[in-house]
């Protein structure tokens, strides 16, 4: 009896969808806030900066992807020293991780940026060597300093991720007779791959979060589209606000990504 | 031809100078003398570098404490709040942890500003300066009660039930039982992800710079800018953010070993 009268309550008390009363309100007045924004803010600007947003928004996915793909690539190696590495690897990794961890973004970029900036003229074999066109232009330092902090911050979750995979399947590899490097391909790295997957997602939320900084070393992202924009035209808040629109969905793109990615990974919960 | 002659000249150019690059690399941070720069009295920039550093400081304690204020009521709307209150909670949250700080920072410092001044006109009262102190302290406050928000519904999800029912049982007003059950209880759960947000908070005063706010980054980079010495002011500022990390995770430590007295240590647990 009390089932049946528990049953038919539950989801009165604690209803789920999207369609509930006051969300549908919710939504409305959002709707309102929306409508009323694009009525009665100036957006004639937009159309003069189709070609610069859009070569902004690819500088900065461009940028997010790059220093992702090679700040893991450091990650694993910074992780794995620190998890399972011996005392004169483990030690330089840590060191690493803690200054790089230890100090505002802002600041790596601008000692990069202009700390380095400023050495390298000075020796005239950087200047005549052929990375110098690049090393003259301002995103190899944006990249750099990302990467850094990506892998920093990145090799720490994967050092708690390569301790966190239980000993017995390593043993278990070793039992059938797996060299070191197939037992780190096969088994150790898969599996703290999944295991940090979901705090992945979230520090690519935030590296994308870290990208608009290099656009205070002049590097033209959609951050540096929007700020000019404002000076161009001394119109403040609708540039930022679809600043603020855009990022919000590239936020939803990564997550979306990740949990497609996620669902593909077996698991059982114990 | 021309290519067969600059080939061997570059060479050569290249030889010449790799005999010096260690004094090149040095001289710029011996020459000018560090430690002049640094020196804290007027000739040398030590004393803006450590006044950037105060201010620094101060926006971060006021922004942490703006946020655990903010991250406490909106833990308890996403918690026990009504549906609207709940959705607008979550709303927050997800806007401001999808947006970049830098955004966000000059969204609310120009709409704040320009906004406050506009109340104020419309009341007949004169515009004023905002104190780019407290405006700093509302903007990082304001970012960082999202994340606190997030951090301290976990913590107080991870309170154990019985004692919440029995401080209601005990007829305890909710003000008393936050004051007395709920907040020192969470607290051992809350304190790792409350230091990361410390430590945020110290690293993302760095972004006031960008609005200008003189704080130790923008110090920095205006230090360096005069004496051209940009690596050496670069370094000192990283040193300082450093010393700052490091101190701030002694006391830490400090603070968890005290919220923590009474409780099994996590290793006992986890082995």
């Amino acid at each position: 009896m009390t089932i049946s009268l528990a049953d038919p309550a539950k989801p009165q008390r604690r209803p789920r969808g999207w369609l509930q009363p006051h969300r549908i309100g919710l939504m409305a007045v959002g709707l309102a806030l929306v409508l009323s924004a694009a009525i009665f803010m100036r957006w004639d600007w937009l159309p003069n900066y189709y070609g610069l947003i859009a070569a902004g928004l690819w500088r900065t996915i461009w940028i997010l992807v790059l220093t992702c793909a090679i700040g893991f690539m450091f990650a694993v190696p910074l992780g794995l020293a620190q998890a399972a590495g011996p005392i004169w690897l483990a030690w330089p990794a840590k060191a690493f991780c803690t200054v790089i961890r230890g100090t505002p973004l802002l600041l790596q970029l601008w000692l990069l940026y202009f700390g380095l900036g400023s050495l390298f003229p000075q020796f005239p074999w950087i200047r005549q060597s052929e990375l110098w066109p690049y090393l003259r232009q301002a995103w190899p330092y944006g990249v750099l300093a990302l990467t850094l902090s990506f892998a920093a911050y990145e090799g720490e979750v994967m050092r708690g991720a390569f301790a966190g995979v239980p000993r017995g399947q390593l043993e278990a590899a070793r039992a059938f007779g797996m060299r070191r490097w197939k037992i780190f391909r096969r088994i150790w790295l898969p599996q703290a791959v999944s295991r940090a997957l979901p705090t992945l997602a979230g520090e690519t939320v935030l590296q994308l979060k870290a990208t608009p900084l290099v656009a205070t070393i002049t590097v033209v992202d959609i951050y540096a589209v929007a700020s000019r924009v404002r000076q161009d035209t001394y119109i403040v808040y609708e540039p930022l606000l679809l600043l603020a629109l855009v990022y919000l969905c590239i936020t939803g793109i990564i997550v979306f990504l990740f949990r497609r990615l996620e669902a593909r990974i077996p698991t059982r919960l114990g | 031809m021309p290519i067969r002659l600059s080939f061997p000249r570059r060479l050569a150019d290249g030889a010449r100078s790799r005999a010096a690059p260690i004094s090149t690399f040095l001289t710029p941070l011996l020459q000018s003398g560090t430690l002049e720069l640094l020196s804290p009295t007027p000739p040398g920039w030590g004393g803006n570098l450590l006044r950037g550093l105060a201010n620094s400081v101060q926006i971060a304690i006021g922004a942490f404490g703006l946020g655990l204020a903010i991250g406490t009521a909106g833990a308890y709307a996403k918690l026990y709040g009504g549906p609207i209150l709940r959705d607008l909670a979550e709303i927050y949250t997800t806007v401001v942890r999808a947006v970049p700080e830098l955004v966000l920072i000059l969204l609310l410092y120009y709409a704040g500003t320009d906004l406050v001044n506009r109340a104020l006109e419309a009341m007949g009262y004169a515009r004023i300066d905002i104190n780019g102190l407290v405006a700093g302290i509302v903007v990082l406050g304001f970012v960082q009660g999202a994340y606190a928000t997030e951090v301290l519904r976990g913590a107080i999800l991870a309170v154990p039930q019985g004692q919440i029912e029995a401080a209601r049982a005990y007829g305890m007003s909710p003000g008393k039982m936050l004051r007395r059950i709920t907040l020192p209880a969470m607290l051992p759960y809350a304190i790792p992800g409350l230091a990361n947000l410390w430590l945020i908070a110290t690293k993302d005063t760095a972004l006031l710079a960008v609005v200008g706010f003189n704080e130790l980054t923008l110090v920095t980079r205006q230090a360096a800018g005069a004496t051209k010495a940009y690596f050496t002011f670069f370094v000192a500022a990283g040193m300082l953010y450093l010393l700052l990390t490091l101190f701030s995770n002694t006391i830490i430590g400090r603070i968890e070993r005290w919220a923590r007295r009474g409780l099994p240590s996590v290793t006992e647990g986890a082995a």
